[in-house]
């Protein structure tokens, strides 16, 4: 499927711009993890960002977007400011959640994104429920929920997808299929064949498409995203595409077939993206001052987070609860 | 005034809070047609339509994620789980999620929902449909947890709940459903949670116990009466928090404490209640509560599990004056 995208080389420079953030970001997250700076667990999201970006940019800044624990391409797709995300990795005041959450609970909730999560396809739950807001409130949102393919197999999601489809809810269910489950392959732990044959099984209209193509997630999340608004119902798309690295910045990915990850090279994202906007009018010069303009605005944000002052102590003990909310140690309670 | 049951009371205070705030709606199974297990949501979808009083699959992990993302996106849902031991199917949604999404995401978010799971003993329905896991919720940051004793708190700390911007898990008791009591129909006003409710004064001992088992506390306090010793009977309400000032300075003046519930007493909220006040009072305290058993199904057994108003009687003779 190719979109209008192909005809508009400024939105496609744009929107590779922004990839190249997500790539940068994830890069940085996981040089300062290995140099002791970020704790924790970073999942990278490098090598399936034209997905987030390709279905985010379809969005209106006040549709919800729910994601996972590998959040990050998501959040800074729909709109978060990537200097509090980094931040908010080093654990710092000015991060996302001021050091309360990390990089599995970023969130920003004034660009529509509740949070990515922790807890693998948690998210669908969470994203029928504010779509059954959105109608309750007789608001004209979407809501997009990011799962990988290794969430298909918990129960929330199978739930989740009858709920949405009984209710016709205005709900976008995004599978990035990576084929990989943390370490471990898959298909070999998914009986049938996977997310969009059960998708198809409740009703919910589901499109498989090669999610690595700018071009094809951008043409598809235009046309799905636009019957959705205009009352389709929930659907689902499957992007395939490959994780670059593994599961986490300190995996190894061992368990890859010999070669396999060299091979995935030719069809990753950032490198299709870029040979597109060759062929099609941006010369090497221009791609290489993005490329160090990009590099200079993640480094920025590393210095600022470097820099930034951690949290007090006290605001460990802060925004739990209204009623019942914790005494600070050492309070007369 | 006039008179009604426990479950009506919670209906007319749903009612009220649903005809108050176009937000407020709740979701769960068989709310519509059977109205409730209890008949607490009885001809409240003709009123307010499906979308308000939404008739939900058996699917409690998406009827409790559901609410968070309906409270996260500006609603005040109330998920009725039917029974506590069924909404362990949706532990998850409510302790890593509701529970934990203002603080993890830095205040940015609320979830003001009312996750709503009935408790304790009705009679004859055995080990899955029977349980009091309240202390369970107690032990989780972010929540609020209240325990309903009368038709008149039913109705006022539902609505308290309903307003709350925290998530709050509602546990009424099953063998209050038909219990009548009086409700003032003119006061719409909510009861606070975390206001204890003192229901009988007394010098000798205090004797904390919720939900069900404050009736049971109040028969004990009218045998030990006669016996010349006198028990404060204190209502709980709201497990967390808990009213420590109304506690406390119960305790100060009677010197004594116990703590009473259904619950199984090991791990039990009780534990709670007499450690704090131990450690603050230095005076003698116990717990009664249930043994570490299954609630069994035949009558005899399932006798045998319940707290009686003879053993706490004789459990406030054994402890030192």
């Amino acid at each position: 499927m190719t979109s209008n995208l192909a005809n508009e080389p400024a939105r496609v420079a744009a929107m590779f711009r922004k990839m190249l953030v997500i790539r940068t970001f994830e890069e940085a997250a996981g040089e300062n993890f290995f140099a002791g700076h970020v704790r924790g667990s970073v999942h990278q999201y490098i090598g399936e960002e034209s997905i987030a970006v390709g279905i985010c940019e379809n969005l209106r800044d006040d549709d919800y977007l729910t994601s996972n624990h590998r959040g990050h391409g998501h959040s800074i797709a729909k709109g978060a400011d990537p200097r509090a995300m980094m931040l908010e990795l080093f654990g710092k005041i000015g991060g996302t959640s001021d050091g309360k959450g990390g990089s599995m609970h970023i969130a920003d909730f004034s660009v529509g994104m509740l949070g990515a999560n922790g807890v693998i396809a948690d998210g669908c739950t969470i994203s029928v429920g504010a779509a059954q807001a959105v109608k309750l409130l007789g608001q004209d949102r979407i809501v997009v929920n990011f799962i990988g393919d290794g969430g298909i197999n918990r129960g929330p999601f199978m739930e989740a997808l009858n709920w949405a489809k009984v209710y016709e809810l205005p709900v976008l269910f995004v599978c990035e299929n990576n084929q990989i489950a943390a370490t471990t392959t898959t298909r070999l732990v998914t009986a049938g064949e996977g997310i969009a044959r059960r998708a198809e099984s409740f009703d919910v209209p589901a499109v498989t498409i090669d999610g690595n193509d700018l071009f094809t997630v951008d043409g598809t999340a235009a046309r799905v995203i636009s019957e959705i608004r205009n009352g389709s119902g929930p659907q689902l798309i499957q992007a395939m595409t490959y994780r670059l690295r593994g599961h986490f910045a300190h995996d190894d990915a061992g368990y890859r077939e010999p070669g396999e990850a060299e091979a995935a090279l030719e069809h990753e994202p950032i490198r299709r993206t870029e040979a597109w906007l060759c062929e099609n009018g941006l010369s090497q010069d221009e791609l290489d001052a993005m490329r160090a303009e990009v590099t200079a605005e993640i480094a920025g944000y590393v210095d600022d987070a470097m820099q930034a002052d951690w949290p007090d102590p006290s605001l460990a003990f802060t925004d739990v609860q209204d009623v019942g909310a914790p005494n600070m140690p050492g309070a007369i309670s | 005034m006039s008179e009604m049951t426990y479950a009506q009371a919670a209906r007319l205070g749903l009612q009220e809070e649903m005809r108050r705030d176009p937000t407020v709606w709740a979701l769960g199974e068989d709310l519509g047609y059977e109205g409730g297990m209890a008949g607490q949501y009885s001809d409240l979808q003709a009123e307010f339509g499906a979308d308000r009083i939404v008739d939900t699959p058996i699917s409690e992990s998406t009827i409790m994620g559901a609410a968070v993302g309906a409270a996260l996106a500006g609603t005040r849902p109330i998920a009725e789980l039917r029974f506590s031991d069924f909404a362990m199917c949706a532990v998850d949604e409510l302790v890593n999620q509701a529970a934990k999404a203002r603080y993890m995401f830095g205040g940015q978010a609320r979830v003001p929902m009312v996750a709503r799971m009935p408790i304790g003993i009705r009679g004859g329905i055995a080990a899955q449909h029977s349980q009091s896991p309240e202390a369970w919720y107690t032990h989780v940051p972010g929540l609020v947890v209240v325990t309903p004793g009368t038709p008149a708190e039913n109705r006022g700390l539902l609505k308290a709940a309903i307003r709350c911007d925290d998530p709050v898990v509602y546990m009424e008791h099953k063998g209050l459903w038909g219990v009548t009591g009086e409700v003032d129909e003119n006061d719409p006003s909510e009861i606070p949670l975390g206001v204890a409710r003192t229901v009988r004064d007394g010098r000798d001992i205090t004797i904390v116990s919720w939900a069900a088992q404050v009736g049971v506390a109040a028969e004990a306090a009218e045998a030990l009466a006669s016996e010349g010793i006198s028990a404060e009977i204190i209502d709980l309400r709201t497990l967390w928090p808990w009213d420590r000032d109304t506690v406390m300075a119960s305790v100060a003046r009677t010197g004594r404490l116990l703590v009473v519930h259904e619950a199984v007493r090991v791990g039990g909220f009780g534990g709670e209640i007499a450690a704090e006040v131990a450690e603050e009072l230095g005076v003698p305290v116990a717990r009664l509560g249930g043994e570490r058993i299954p609630i069994p199904f035949s009558i005899p057994l399932e006798e045998a599990y319940k707290i009686k108003a003879d053993r706490i009687a004789a459990r406030v003779r054994e402890m030192p004056a």
